[in-house]
């Protein structure tokens, strides 16, 4: 891991090339709604995330999370409501400046290191690191000519995790990028994560791993059939959750 | 019966003298039914392939439309271009008619839809697969296009392999606009036609069973492609 910290970390790789590093945040939501058909999704959100911090979202499934960083990042449009990054509009200049991890990344039908070199011509990202130097950074150096479709779930999400990191988006949108995986790949990708971190870019990092949520987190939203009842620092969070639910979900139990 | 091992011997003995007329006749089928699948590519596919990736009023009729179209009737098909060009027709002073222009016109106009239909149910559903991550990278419209036709290419050239096999197999429109002259526009399958009516059975069977080979080998290509594709998991 050392190694990989090394090759992220060297000067001349470092957030400096980009002129206004968090110039997206702080992100401010303002009434936010979603609603497909009469079903209220997103019920009347409103958040700020601001900048060096992971914000983590816990939920029990089917909360909105999913639907709620797919608002943020410009996925799908509200039905009503605000968003706004560092005071612009989400339009393609802001979304250009984020990246996401889906739950289920879609890689193309070409090789590892194609579905680098494709982010990285869109971007004009090949002057900050080269192809090898972000699979090295993900572990899969020696799967570089392989196609990326045979990669082993742990494999695609790393690799998945380096293509949106590749451009060093401002914003970084990760969906249970851990679900499937074992503790060492686990491991692997919150490094990562921790890396990307350190070098400016927000993480919004939707998990129901309380470990890792614990272990990531500088703040946590509690989200509950499309709000959230709790947006708080991760310590303040784990000691004493203010809603029952979010006691609920803490403790194991079944959250009504 | 007896002309079948008659046909089989026949045709083996012409492919073996390698015939200077059946190689010809081969040779026109195999360059009027290429180009036809080379003209109906350059249109079939960007049009399969905005209908592929695009949403827009009216999609689901346009593919009905197109779907219906890969079924046009040869005869049909041969008879307007015959319209055309006939010296009485729009474009009779071009002098086409009875060519083999006039063939890779109308095997042209047959399989445009065919290259056009399919190849919009290869683009669409790679599109499916792709339009979240592009949506989320902010890839430009150009970009999108171009990297779904490069990772759909194996799939594409099956679909332009299909369009060769229906186009050297038809007979209908050609004879129509092609007339079947010897040493001009004669064709295998307006070959075997005319032998068949001229009553030479084992020389059409003959000419049928090298068609057959064609056909065959095509659909190898095809197989093997597809094998290719699979292995390297990209389709
Ligand atoms: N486009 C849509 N149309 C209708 N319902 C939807 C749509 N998208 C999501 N939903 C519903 O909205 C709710 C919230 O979905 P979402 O994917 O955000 O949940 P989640 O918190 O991410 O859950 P999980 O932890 O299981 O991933 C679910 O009940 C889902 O069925
Ligand atoms: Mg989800």
């Amino acid at each position: 891991m050392l190694e990989r910290a090394q090759i992220l970390d060297r000067p001349a790789l470092a957030a400096g090339a980009r002129e206004e590093p968090s110039a997206l945040l702080p992100c401010e939501v303002r009434g936010l709604c979603f609603k497909a058909g009469d079903k209220q999704l997103i019920g009347n959100i409103d958040l700020t995330l601001v900048a060096g911090q992971v914000t983590i979202i816990l939920g029990p499934n089917g909360s909105g999370k999913t639907l709620l960083v797919r608002l943020l990042h410009g996925m799908i449009e509200p039905s009503s409501g605000e968003i706004s990054w560092g005071g612009m509009p989400l339009d393609e200049a802001t979304r250009k400046r984020q990246a996401m991890v889906f739950q289920s990344p879609v890689l193309l039908r070409r090789s590892v290191a194609a579905n680098i070199e494709f982010v990285l011509n869109l971007h004009d990202g090949s002057k900050l690191q080269t192809v090898e130097e972000i699979l090295h950074m993900a572990g899969l150096d020696d799967k570089a000519s392989q196609p990326a479709r045979l990669l082993s779930g742990g494999e695609r999400q790393r690799l998945a995790m380096a293509r949106a990191l590749a451009t060093r988006p401002d914003i970084l949108f990760l969906d249970e990028p851990t679900a499937s995986l074992d503790p060492a790949s686990t491991l692997a990708i919150e490094n990562i994560v921790s890396l990307a971190c350190d070098r400016g870019t927000k993480i919004i990092f939707i998990t129901h791993d309380i470990g890792q949520a614990r272990r990531l987190g500088d703040e946590v939203i509690f989200m509950h059939h499309g709000h959230i009842l709790e947006q708080s620092p991760a310590k303040r969070f784990f000691d004493s959750p203010s809603s029952t639910q979010a006691q609920d979900y803490l403790a194991g139990r079944i959250v009504l | 019966m007896q002309n079948f091992a008659e046909a089989f011997t026949l045709a083996f003995d012409l492919m073996l003298s390698a015939d200077d007329d059946l190689l010809e006749i081969i040779g026109l089928s195999l360059r009027v039914s290429l180009m036809a699948m080379a003209i109906s590519t350059l249109i079939g596919l960007p049009i399969g392939a905005v209908i592929g990736m695009s949403r827009f009023r009216g999609r689901g009729a346009t593919i009905i439309l197109l779907n219906a179209l890969m079924g046009l009737p040869p005869v049909v098909v041969g008879l307007c271009v015959y319209l055309m060009l006939s010296r009485a027709g729009p474009m009779g002073w071009m002098g086409l008619l009875y060519t083999p222009t006039a063939m890779i016109i109308a095997q042209s106009i047959l399989i445009t839809p065919i290259i056009a239909a399919l190849s919009r149910q290869v683009i669409e559903d790679l599109h499916n697969e792709y339009a979240e991550q592009f949506r989320s990278l902010c890839v430009p419209p150009g970009s999108a296009i171009a990297a779904l036709l490069w990772d759909a290419r194996y799939g594409l050239l099956t679909v332009a392999l299909a369009g060769f096999g229906r186009a050297v197999a038809e007979v209908g429109a050609v004879i129509i606009v092609g007339g079947n002259i010897e040493h001009l526009t004669r064709v295998m399958t307006t070959a075997i036609a005319l032998e068949t009516s001229k009553g030479d059975l084992a020389l059409a069977l003959a000419l049928g069973i090298v068609l057959l080979s064609i056909a065959l080998l095509v659909n190898a290509a095809v197989m093997g492609l597809r094998m290719t594709a699979t292995r390297f998991s990209y389709a």
